[in-house]
């Protein structure tokens, strides 16, 4: 994973996992890996990987269970919840910078839409 | 764990550390940050005992450095420093006779996740092997504080993944780690806290997510403000 420079790390790891979770590409309920294996896998800090799981855990998307592991969350309404927030991003990035071209809210959808029409 | 005091080194007429005063504590990695010259390298030699402050102090854990607090840390120096003649499992012997805390089995498996082999012969090494060679036989002890310098300094980026895997794996809340760099985007991710030395002082210090937000720059942007 790229890492951007300005966003704090623990926020750009997070949104890595959340869009894994919103693509199920990791499952409701499955297990995470342990921090260390988080670690591992994205090079970040130790210390760093523990403060996701437990940003996470505020945020309700993930659980700890005693002596077995970090969860992901089973809610639905969770999961739909995550699905909106995490589109934001995209959606805020490409109207900014239509806006910045001069589009308008129709022009913009007529351009969305010629996309789409040409394949 | 570790306090260090007004620190001066000079050499005849050079100043090399003109006055650090830090704290190092347990539980975290520690970038050890400026250009060539700045004197990253006399701070760590000082810390391991193995050159003598002009003036100033240094406790590890309360007592100064000399023959126990060698036991508890752990120092990687740029310089290769084996006999020619020794292969990987002779190094890790001699390293056994001298260090209580050194363990074979640790050392074995470092060396096995960095795919260096017990016969390959330090005279026939490349950098690369040699710097996976240092870490390996470093991080093979239990001490309390790891100082390694430069140990991704001309590391391809394989061996450098190898290397920074090895280095999070032996992190832990009873351990310090201090590594020093002037190639600071290798190092952004996987530390704590940054402290950057300028002409032999302390510049800034901080947490490394603290100074990200607080400055809304990375550390590679900060570096380049404090040294440009």
């Amino acid at each position: 994973m790229d890492f951007k420079a300005n966003v704090p790390i623990y926020l750009q790891v997070m949104n890595d996992i959340k869009k894994q979770i919103v693509c199920r590409q990791i499952a409701l309920g499955e297990k995470l890996p342990s921090t260390r294996e988080l670690a591992v896998k994205y090079q970040i800090n130790p210390n760093t990987a523990v403060r996701i799981y437990n940003e996470m855990e505020l945020e309700g998307i993930c659980f700890t269970r005693r002596g077995l592991g970090t969860f992901v969350t089973e809610d639905e309404e969770k999961y739909e919840s995550m699905k909106e927030e995490i589109t934001q991003g995209p959606i805020e990035e490409f109207v900014l910078g239509m806006k910045e071209l001069g589009y308008t809210k129709e022009t913009m959808i007529r351009a969305i839409e010629d996309y789409f029409e040409r394949g | 764990m570790l306090t260090c005091e007004n620190l001066v080194k000079k050499y005849m007429t050079v100043t090399a550390v003109e006055n650090i005063s830090l704290e190092i504590e347990p539980g975290r990695i520690y970038a050890l940050l400026g250009p060539n010259g700045s004197g990253k390298t006399t701070f760590m030699k000082m810390v391991a005992g193995l050159i003598k402050p002009t003036s100033g102090r240094i406790l590890m854990e309360g007592s100064p450095v000399g023959v126990e607090s060698k036991k508890k840390i752990a120092y990687m120096p740029t310089e290769s420093y084996f006999y020619p003649y020794m292969n990987c499992k002779d190094v890790g012997l001699y390293y056994q006779d001298f260090f209580e805390d050194f363990s074979m089995e640790r050392f074995y498996e470092l060396m096995e996740k960095m795919n260096l082999s017990h016969q390959d012969k330090v005279s026939k090494m490349s950098s690369g092997m040699m710097a996976k060679l240092k870490l390996a036989v470093t991080l093979a002890r239990d001490a309390k504080l790891i100082m390694l310098d430069e140990p991704l300094n001309g590391i391809d980026i394989i061996a450098r993944e190898q290397i920074i895997n090895s280095i999070i794996l032996c992190a832990g809340q009873d351990k310090a780690i201090v590594m020093s760099s002037h190639l600071v985007d290798e190092l952004e991710k996987i530390i704590d806290y940054a402290i950057f030395i300028k002409n032999g002082e302390v510049e800034r210090m901080g947490d490394a997510e603290a100074l990200r937000e607080e400055s809304g720059k990375s550390i590679v942007d900060i570096y380049k403000e404090i040294y440009a």
